[in-house]
């Protein structure tokens, strides 16, 4: 079982996330998606791991997408957890700043189901080798 | 698995729905702001973040048209945002004629019409011409000794704000606080309130040392204008720290000198009070092994599609009627068995009666909307008229918290929309005409809702010139409508309603706004339809005052059983004004209808009977005593004739088939609960289908005169 948090203040974007996962069981395995609304959600959430990915907005209110990559990497019990960002052809200067802080790849919107199951797939397979590689 | 992504694509629209109305509030707030001079930049984010949203979803969901609108919409708002483009009229303008567009592009979208929309195009020109100012290209932040782990993790739009705060001379300050999980929503709001009044907070950054695993250590990062002791007294606390942001010494004088003194005499007394920690009692239940609790407290709120709340209310419905089997259960048992186990099967249908009296209201307790979602449309609309027609006017609502059926709430859009209408339009004068007769320049509209019982009513209320009376009947003369011989026996109730005739307005020509085609009584009828009922007041030169009164739900309405040739109907009580004894002999036939005199006033008859070509059913028995039940329909009134009452019910309508959808009449069916089925009455439609309201009023003058 594959757990993924998606981080995201539309509620319609979780959705399509969410359907776009879950049609793609066959290819991916089952999942086990768990929304958070927005930043706190998520750290509320987070102890509900281990989870195999986060997906994540990044221009959210409040705790935004970028403070929580940080958070992520900076936190004991979390820090190898992969990280994909949701972000625009526009925003690519925070979309960069996303990865230089450690998220590990992004979607930009807008994007289709096997888009965005292709890029996950990507980065659960490099989890495993990563994971793989250590022990 | 391709019906979750249908489904997300319905959850689309709704949500796209939420961010028109989102932009559109923001955008009245920065028209109200442009006005008074005073800048809430989380405004403009706001109205930024619903159309990058909204962009994004677009995309997504393939709505091309709401993705091209809002590519576009979204550089606006990010110039608008970043400081790189000024907010005039004008750009408002345009960004309010975007809100009416996407309502439409929506709504082509939501039906896959490919139909081409040129005024897009059009307005997406004219934002091609609205000009951009360079922005300055010195980094104040410079000035501060901001920690850059901080800076890195700033969005684009944060830092800006962050740019502009310096710029203008606010200090800042990392507030740092540790706030319980299970609180957090709170304690978040509670800070965020009392640092607002101060300044703005730039961002939350968790730092990731907290002290326990049940709470959550932040840094804000502040902007503001107070010094670090008006802060503390403010905002600090036991779990708050506040730390100045360092100025780098060149600039340190100048930045002491844009903060505040420090407060007068008063500050110790109020530091104290604000500073007293936190009572203990609470900490420890917070973090007394609350942490789980936490976790599972993460979704307050669930969308629910209406439809699904009415099923359950026919579940409600159906378990009715089975409380009503048992009732009958009971007695019979009472009757021909044990007395004992009959009492006690009924104490038990009581308590089953409760509980599901208790469920019904729980279940109308969801389907109940704020009215503030019409009235924020509404408000679009003062706006966008009050302008074209030059006419300057102040919208004060009250009561948009007043909650009501989510059905009815649709329905009663296009209604208000088109009082509010005609309040700007026929009411409100130009700005010199109100000099003349010494009233403020802006004219006022007021909005105004209360619950009453189990109706809410909505009144709007206009300052301006008042119905013309005296043009009113004219007009209702030269239409037929009031015969010249009566016009003086008119009372002034009587010729305000006059109002509510169809093709009557004061005005020779209809307007532009309220014309359309559509007038008051098309407003009455479908308020009617709601189970509502519209009455208007109004003084010269004072204003007018209309009011609407509506049941609170739909989904149940109380309703008269009545019986005709031995089939049962429903007549919901809502337009049921009496009922009294049916007295053959007093019918007299006038202009070949059939009429009763009640207290002195003509009331035409309808025969149900022999409406619906009804025939006895084999072996029944004439009834001795018959009655007319008086529907009313505003100062529309006819008597149905009818065998019996059967007595008052709760029932909850359901629809009609398909087939029988056109037969009007009846607005649907109902269970009565003993495995009977009930034909809806519909008294508003029928009231419509048997009489002109040219008809009533000169058929009821002449009789009442002669």
């Amino acid at each position: 079982m594959t757990k993924i948090l998606v981080v995201e203040d539309s509620f319609s974007m979780r959705s399509f996330v969410r359907s776009a996962l879950e049609t793609g069981e066959s290819e991916l395995g089952e999942v086990d998606i768990v929304e958070a609304s927005g930043g706190f959600e998520a750290l509320r959430l987070l102890p509900r791991g281990p989870y195999d990915l986060v997906i994540t907005d990044i221009n959210m209110p409040d705790i935004n997408g970028l403070e929580l990559i940080q958070f992520i990497r900076s936190n004991e019990h979390h820090r190898a957890t992969p990280i994909l960002l949701i972000s625009t052809q526009a925003s690519e200067r925070d979309r960069e700043r996303g990865l230089s802080l450690g998220a590990n790849g992004y979607v930009a919107k807008p994007f289709t189901p096997e888009d965005l199951r292709s890029k996950v797939k990507a980065e659960l397979a490099r989890a495993k080798t990563r994971t793989g590689g250590n022990g | 698995m391709a019906e979750g992504l249908d489904k997300a694509r319905e959850e689309f629209f709704s949500e796209a729905q939420e961010l028109v109305e989102a932009l559109s509030r923001n955008l009245l707030s920065l028209d109200a702001s442009l006005k008074s001079g005073v800048e809430d930049p989380s405004v403009i984010n706001e109205a930024f973040r619903a159309v990058h949203t909204l962009k994004g979803l677009a995309g997504l969901f393939a709505a091309k048209r709401v993705s091209t609108m809002s590519h576009r919409l979204e550089d606006v708002l990010d110039g608008l945002r970043l400081g790189r483009l000024a907010l005039t009229p004008e750009v408002l303008d345009l960004l309010f004629r975007a809100v009416e567009l996407y309502n439409v592009a929506l709504s082509a979208e939501r039906v896959r019409s490919d139909e081409p929309l040129p005024q897009i195009d059009t307005l997406l020109d004219e934002f091609g011409r609205v000009g951009k100012n360079p922005s300055a290209a010195t980094n104040p932040l410079a000035r501060f000794e901001l920690d850059p782990a901080m800076l890195a993790v700033l969005t684009e739009y944060e830092e800006h704000r962050l740019r502009t705060c310096v710029e203008q001379g606010l200090l800042l300050y990392r507030v740092r606080v540790d706030f319980a999980l299970a609180t957090i929503d709170k304690s978040l709001e509670d800070i965020k309130l009392r640092a607002k009044e101060h300044g703005e907070v730039i961002t939350y950054l968790p730092t990731g040392a907290s002290t326990s695993i049940d709470s959550i250590e932040l840094d804000l990062l502040l902007a503001s204008s107070a010094g670090v002791e008006v802060l503390e007294a403010s905002i600090g606390g036991d779990q708050v720290q506040i730390y100045p942001i360092p100025v780098k010494e060149r600039v340190s004088v100048l930045q002491r000198e844009t903060a505040p003194p420090p407060r007068n005499m008063s500050l110790p007394e109020l530091s104290s009070e604000r500073r007293e920690p936190m009572p203990s009692d609470h900490s420890v239940e917070v973090q007394g092994g609350q942490g789980a609790a936490a976790l599972r407290a993460i979704a307050q709120t669930v969308r629910v599609d209406i439809r699904k709340l009415d099923a359950l209310m026919n579940v409600v419905g159906e378990l009715a009627i089975v409380k009503n089997a048992l009732g009958r259960m009971a007695e019979k048992i009472r009757a021909e068995g044990s007395r004992q186990l009959g009492s006690e099967l009924h104490s038990i249908q009581r308590s089953f009666d409760r509980r599901l009296g208790e469920m019904q209201s729980g279940i109308l307790e969801v389907r109940m909307v704020p009215l503030g979602q019409v009235f924020d449309r509404l408000a679009r609309v003062v706006r966008q008229i009050g302008r074209e027609m030059g006419k300057d006017i102040r919208l004060v609502i009250t009561g948009a918290e007043t909650e009501i059926d989510k059905l009815i709430v649709e329905e009663l859009s296009d209604p208000l929309m088109h009082i509010v209408r005609n309040a700007i339009d026929h009411g409100i004068e130009l700005p010199d005409d109100r000099k003349r007769v010494g009233k403020p320049l802006a004219g006022t509209i007021a909005l105004n809702a209360f619950q009453k019982g189990n109706h809410v009513v909505i009144e709007v209320e206009d300052d301006g010139r008042g119905i013309d009376e005296k043009a009113l009947v004219a007009r209702a003369v030269v239409l037929g409508k009031v015969h010249p011989e009566e016009v003086d026996g008119l009372a002034r109730a009587e010729i305000l309603n006059l109002v509510f005739l169809p093709g009557l307005s004061t005005r020779d020509e209809a307007s532009d706004y309220s014309g359309r085609g559509v007038g008051m009584d098309v407003v009455k009828t479908n308020i009617g339809k709601l189970g509502g009922v519209i009455d208007v007041q109004s003084e010269t030169d004072i204003g007018t005052k209309i009011t609407i009164t509506l049941p609170v739900t739909l989904a149940i309405v109380s309703a008269l059983l009545v019986r005709i040739e031995g089939r049962v109907f429903a007549m919901p009580l809502t337009s049921v004004a009496e009922a009294i004894t049916f007295d053959e002999q007093a019918i007299r036939v006038v202009d070949g209808r059939e009429v009763m005199t009640l207290r002195g006033v003509t009331l035409p008859i309808c025969r149900l009977g022999r409406l619906f070509g009804l025939a006895p059913l084999p072996g029944a028995v004439p009834p001795k005593r018959r009655y007319v039940v008086v529907a009313t329909l505003g100062p529309r009134r006819l008597g149905f004739a009818v065998d019996d009452l059967e007595g008052q019910q709760d029932i909850v309508i359901k629809p009609l088939g398909k087939s029988l959808s056109r037969v009007r009449g009846f607005s649907g069916a109902t269970e009565l609960g003993d495995q009977r089925v009930a034909l809806v009455l519909d008294p508003t439609a029928l009231i419509e289908e048997m009489l002109s309201a040219a008809e009533v009023t000169n058929r009821e003058r002449r009789v009442g005169l002669g």
